[in-house]
């Protein structure tokens, strides 16, 4: 029986390195992504235009101001004489946020002990404006910082903290997210795919007419997309650590370990896709639309879970990806071991055991 | 003993509400090393019945087994008896001949050496293109490699779908010697063929339509068993001449056969004569009539025309 298995994994093998065309799709996709993501598609903010409306033009004030003009991410733009100038400013389109400093801003600090500057930011870029104001906070807080050195409890009005990511890098995000990505597709639409082939070739019907189990043809299936899986991994834990400066905080073998247990997931996943398809175009469209969709949009990846309607939330649940996007944020980012995750790893495992359970008792015996 | 029974099988396929009706209460017996043909033009229902005892479909009614396992019940040890070859080409073309080979060995839990003798005149007229890709074999050459492939495990019954269809004389002629051969060796064989000149090599058929079986016997004597006179006809414009035999009161039936027609007679026939004379009236010329004798293709047209019960 084991014979059996080698040979239908070596055949498996062989149709995947005969298919040249797939091959560099699967093996270069994750080196696209990465330097795509990496260094065109952030979400970093860099050189942004400010304008500033600075009545009391004090000592603080104009060494907030400073700060603002010696940080790459904001550019001051102009210098606003009257309230009156912020909503031409911004109409004009040429600044992404206003700061605003009030009248005495030095003697409120120093004898209030208390000042606040209002930060008004464009969002109808939403993302851009959540950041630049981010930016904005962080550098009212190092001001802030200085201040305590001070003798006297001064206090500038903002309470933000970066944790794990202070500069707030795209790569950290996208990272875990393309990872999820990439298993997703070689995995899960690559395996339906490939069980579909049989289907439509009508090889299904001699392998079906064949005492070779069930279940062997299954994990045969899946045997070489894991492999891949784990070699595409490599790329991008690689090319994220080299070309992008982002380093592994946490334990590299719980971390191959858990992207192991994910793609189980996504194998057990296109599995069940194909038992339930007949033709390939059908396998595909269900991945993409009803796999990868999803996983873009709930996993967290994109957008934040906690920001979405109660229903989304639920439903983000179901999306392996979720978990597993948590599960490398706190592995390579925050360092974390498996006490942290092994919430998460349990959920994928119930997951991965359900979906092959299903997938075993809808696999068809006969031809209908 | 025999290695496949069949009582009264039925099968209805769902399409959406309505429902076809693929076979109706056949029922046969094939007997150990016997090579048994399912003679009957395109949607007569011989897949849907090599399906059923190959247990890829289930019967919609009636019980069937083979090599005395019952094909519902036992399907896993049929699984292990049968070689089956499906109508469509179904190897991994990417694959060449060589690796296709080995891995339907593997998968049977043998190997090529092992069965080498039953392959043997087939796998040496493909061996000189080992390591050709199967996708680019010609049409016989795909056909001599899929019955490698089914034979490679030495299996007790053998399911062939149309394995002529789409493959020159030629190889059409090697690939019945083939089978003939493997009779030898004690393998029962089913075929299904659309083409009736192969029911005269098989040891029985049945002949298929509709789902039914118009006649089970041995190719002899369903000939036989056609007791009306039967007339072949040529003359010069063949297509003028089809109307004037139809026209012709002493006629029944007529068929296009080849490059002639072949007529049967009702009872106001006179002679073929008086038909010859009927036809130069017509102004038909090189007027050639001819006593034959029935072959299956007459008594399946024949059959096809009698009411059904």
């Amino acid at each position: 029986m084991f014979a059996q298995f080698l040979s239908f994994v070596k055949k498996e093998f062989l149709h995947i390195w005969r298919d040249k065309r797939t091959l560099f799709i699967l093996f270069g996709m994750p080196v696209v992504q990465i330097t795509l993501f990496g260094f065109a598609l952030t979400n970093e903010v860099k050189n942004a235009k400010i304008a500033i409306l600075d009545p009391s033009k004090d000592a603080s004030s104009l060494r907030i101001t400073q700060r603002f003009a010696a940080s790459q991410y904001f550019d001051i733009e102009q210098e606003l004489q009257s309230p009156q100038q912020i909503e031409s400013a911004f109409k004009e389109g040429k600044i992404k946020m206003a700061l605003i400093f009030p009248t005495q801003f030095e003697y409120n600090l120093q004898h209030g002990g208390q000042a606040s500057i209002q930060i008004i930011a464009d969002a109808s870029d939403p993302n851009v404006a959540t950041t630049v104001t981010n930016y904005a906070n962080a550098i009212i807080g190092d001001e802030q910082q200085a201040l305590l050195g001070s003798k006297l409890p001064y206090n500038i009005n903002t309470s933000m903290r970066m944790l794990y990511n202070p500069q707030l890098k795209g790569a950290y995000n996208f990272v875990p997210g393309v990872m999820a990505m990439i298993l997703l597709l070689v995995s899960t639409m690559m395996t339906s795919i490939s069980v579909v082939r049989e289907k439509e070739n009508g090889t299904m019907e001699i392998l079906l007419a064949s005492p070779l189990r069930p279940i062997l043809i299954i994990i045969a299936k899946a045997i070489p997309y894991l492999l891949l899986s784990m070699v595409n991994i490599g790329t991008i834990l690689l090319l994220s650590v080299f070309a992008l400066d982002l380093p592994i905080a946490g334990s590299l073998g719980l971390l191959l370990a858990t992207s192991m247990l994910f793609t189980i997931t996504a194998l057990s996943l296109g599995l069940l896709i194909s038992t339930l398809t007949a033709s390939q175009q059908i396998a595909m469209l269900i991945s993409l639309v009803g796999m990868f969709l999803p996983t873009l949009m709930l996993s967290g990846f994109m957008f934040p879970i906690e920001n979405m309607p109660i229903p989304l939330q639920v439903m983000s649940n179901i999306i392996p990806a979720k978990w597993y996007f948590i599960i490398v944020k706190s592995i390579m980012i925050k360092g974390l071991g498996i006490a942290a995750i092994w919430k998460e790893m349990l959920i994928l495992t119930g997951m991965t055991i359900g979906l092959i359970a299903l997938t075993a008792r809808k696999f068809k015996i006969r031809l209908e | 003993m025999y290695s496949i029974t069949a009582h009264n099988i039925g099968k209805e396929y769902k399409n959406g509400k309505a429902v076809v009706t693929a076979l109706r209460d056949v029922s046969l017996q094939v007997k150990a090393g016997e090579l048994f043909g399912l003679i009957g033009p395109d949607g007569a229902g011989k897949t849907s019945l090599l399906r059923i005892l190959t247990t890829l479909l289930l019967p919609t009614k009636g019980t069937a087994s083979v090599a005395g396992l019952d094909v519902v019940k036992e399907y896993k040890k049929i699984r292990q008896k049968i070689g089956y070859m499906p109508g469509r080409f179904s190897l991994y073309q990417d694959l060449s001949v060589q690796e296709n080979l080995d891995f339907f060995a593997s998968i049977f839990n043998t190997s090529i050496e092992a069965n080498y003798h039953l392959i043997k005149d087939i796998y040496e007229q493909i061996a000189p293109f080992k390591h050709r890709k199967a996708g680019k074999l010609s049409g016989g050459m795909k056909q001599k490699l899929a019955l490698s492939c089914a034979l490679i495990h030495k299996p007790e019954v053998l399911f062939l779908d149309e394995p002529t269809t789409g493959v020159d004389v030629v190889s059409r002629k090697e690939f019945w010697q083939m089978l003939q051969h493997l009779k030898q060796e004690g393998l029962s064989i089913l075929v299904a063929t659309p083409y009736m000149d192969e029911a005269a090599l098989c040891d029985r058929v049945a002949l298929m339509q509709d789902g039914r079986f118009l006649q089970i016997n041995t190719p002899e004597d369903i000939i036989h068993s056609y007791t009306q006179p039967l007339w072949s006809v040529k003359a010069s414009s063949m297509y003028a001449l089809l109307q004037h035999l139809r026209d012709y009161s002493g006629i029944d039936t007529v068929f296009p056969f080849g490059e002639t027609y072949h007529i049967t007679t009702s009872h106001t026939w006179q002679s073929p004569e008086a038909l010859h004379q009927y036809l130069q009236q017509q102004g038909q010329e090189q007027i050639t009539i001819q006593r034959i004798t029935a072959n299956i293709e007459d008594v399946f047209m024949h059959l096809m025309n009698q009411p059904h019960d």
